[in-house]
């Protein structure tokens, strides 16, 4: 939909503070872990994405005909509210949810013990994207979205409601950026500072692999976890270092990344 | 954004003369007036309107929106350490030489990957490589002190012709508010030369259209590269002069909220005229060091009121009052 949003990482964020959250309610010390206690997780990609259903209109809509600076400088006011209030809300400290993923158990593969939980998250990640993918290009709704993002005045005068799609579109990126945070909770914990470092990886990621190009993401992100993986078993210390210098060798190299279409 | 009457031309340079002359003679006389922490503070205002100045080279005039500009900050701080840590130099001149060349140094190379790109791409790549600096800070402890930061003691002027032993809270609001006052004068007008040369003007075509400006010849990504490098060099000027007024450097001002003050602050001022940024800078400063007495959501008060200035004062306060004056003036005609 060519909206910037700064935020996005904080809406991550913001999906793994309500899931552990809500999971914390249900499943906190002196309760039995259940099974069904795993829907919970979408919790907190609905609550973002009623978070970007009322957003959207409220602080991006008023903004779509100016420059682009405005935006980021929006999205940036947003990322430090939500910063704050998620710290307001939950405290300093992190919340986790580890009793979950150990309910799943853990199975051997290739010699190693893998997490069943991880391969989980593995899946879901696979079928959001493929869900995604279809949603956009196979759609009526993803033609009238990839129309108007294309050219809002036309699709307006063809008698598609623009306002309408915007949020719908807006709503559906949230929620995927919530269900991303709800289900890497479980894992890794809800902490203050995720978003941004979130931001800054999804950033690497996209440089690498190539601006507005699918296959460069997926093989840029892979890249990027394999780096990280490494990085923190032989050099702990300049780990996220080596993750720039990576992105900006391939900058130099090839300006438009691996996969972009300069 | 042709429609914002902004940018002063080189023509009403003596009317500009008019307002500064009067503003220089009030900063002037500020030490005997005030109480020295309110001079402090003043300085403290001064030195993040130097960094603000650099930063809206590259925002309001070439349209290129930084969210790393702690970089620059923290190397020009970070400079000033070393210098004494490793060399055992305490020279201010020393310090500030020091401080420039490492932040040309730095903002040379980040600005060499940057500028390839523009909007959102070049904001979040400013930012991953402040990020960078920030971790190597934080992580090699044993050069950079972690974050215990590193001591930074007075400084002594010109050879010791001034006089800078004896106590600390007179040095800094006297000796030390003059210097920094004739580093912001002399910022502030290199500055004003700067955007009103035909460089400038070719960095504000280069904002507006850019596909038009590489058709008159402008070489966009060049202009872009040395703006970003003056820009820099600024900003790591205003790192190197606020240590010594700190007294400790940590990774903090390498981090990115630190980034997101200077946005903010130029954003408060109005990042279309070109003294937005040094009101904005003066303003944020007070606003900071009271906020942060009642309240630890800073950062919450910080983000509402940025969204609100976009969506309601978006030319900031400079440009706000300039609007509310025409208004005035015309009616009054």
């Amino acid at each position: 939909m060519r909206i910037v949003n700064l935020a996005h990482g904080n809406l991550y964020a913001l999906g793994a503070y309500v899931a552990g959250w809500i999971l914390g309610l249900f499943a906190g010390p002196g309760h039995e872990p259940k099974m069904w206690l795993f829907f919970l997780l979408l919790s907190g990609a609905v609550a973002v994405a009623v978070a970007g259903a009322i957003l959207e209109p409220t602080l991006l809509r008023p903004l779509y005909r100016r420059a682009e600076e405005y935006q980021l400088l929006v999205t940036f006011g947003l990322l430090l509210i939500l910063e704050d209030l998620m710290h307001l809300v939950w405290g300093p400290y992190p919340l986790t949810s580890s009793a979950l993923p150990d309910l799943l158990g853990s199975s051997t593969i290739l010699g190693a013990t893998y997490p069943n939980y991880n391969i989980l998250v593995i899946v879901i990640g696979f079928v959001a994207a493929v869900g995604l993918w279809a949603f956009v290009y196979r759609t009526k709704f993803g033609v009238i979205l990839r129309a108007t993002s294309q050219n809002m005045r036309v699709a307006s005068a063809l008698g598609v409601n623009v306002k309408r799609v915007y949020v719908q579109a807006f709503t559906l990126g949230c929620f995927m950026a919530g269900l991303g945070g709800a289900v890497i909770m479980p894992i890794s914990g809800a902490v203050l500072g995720m978003g941004v470092e979130a931001l800054i990886l999804a950033f690497v990621v996209v440089v690498v692999g190539g601006l507005g190009s699918l296959e460069g993401a997926l093989v840029g992100s892979i890249i990027v976890g394999a780096v990280r993986t490494l990085g923190i078993t032989y050099f702990a210390e300049i780990e996220l270092a080596v993750l720039y210098l990576i992105a900006v060798v391939v900058l130099l190299a090839r300006p438009a990344g691996l996969f972009g279409r300069a | 954004m042709t429609s914002v009457p902004s940018f002063h031309s080189a023509t009403s340079a003596r009317r500009i003369v008019a307002y500064a002359v009067p503003v220089a003679v009030v900063l002037l006389v500020i030490p005997l007036v005030l109480p020295p922490y309110q001079t402090i503070l003043l300085s403290y205002g001064l030195i993040m309107a130097i960094a603000a100045l650099g930063f809206n080279l590259l925002l309001g005039y070439t349209g290129l929106l930084s969210f790393g500009h702690s970089a620059y900050f923290g190397v020009g701080a970070y400079a000033a350490a070393f210098l004494v840590k490793y060399l055992g130099i305490k020279s201010m001149e020393v310090f500030l030489l020091g401080g420039v060349v490492a932040s040309a140094i730095v903002s040379a190379l980040f600005g060499l990957i940057c500028v390839r790109y523009t909007r959102i791409f070049f904001s979040i790549l400013a930012l991953a490589l402040s990020q960078v600096l920030w971790s190597l800070a934080l992580k090699l402890f044993w050069v950079t002190g972690g974050t215990d930061g590193l001591r930074v003691p007075t400084p002594t002027f010109l050879g010791g012709l001034v006089q800078t032993s004896g106590d600390k809270l007179s040095f800094l609001s006297n000796t030390y508010y003059y210097l920094v006052l004739v580093m912001f004068l002399l910022c502030a007008g290199v500055m004003w030369v700067i955007v009103n040369s035909p460089f400038g003007k070719a960095l504000q075509a280069i904002r507006d259209n850019e596909i038009r400006a590489e058709f008159v010849g402008v070489q966009v990504r060049k202009y872009r590269l040395i703006a970003f490098l003056v820009s820099g060099i600024f900003t790591g000027l205003a790192g190197t002069l606020w240590v010594p007024l700190n007294g400790l450097t940590t990774p903090d001002i390498l981090y990115w909220p630190f980034s997101g003050e200077i946005v903010f602050l130029t954003v408060l001022g109005g990042f279309r005229t070109f003294s937005g940024p040094i009101i904005g800078a003066v303003v944020f400063n007070y606003l900071k060091s009271y906020a942060v007495g009642f309240t630890v959501y800073w950062q919450l008060l910080l983000g509402v009121v940025l969204v609100v200035l976009v969506l309601s004062m978006p030319s900031g306060i400079v440009g706000t009052a300039n609007a509310l004056w025409s208004r005035l003036r015309r009616s009054a005609a």
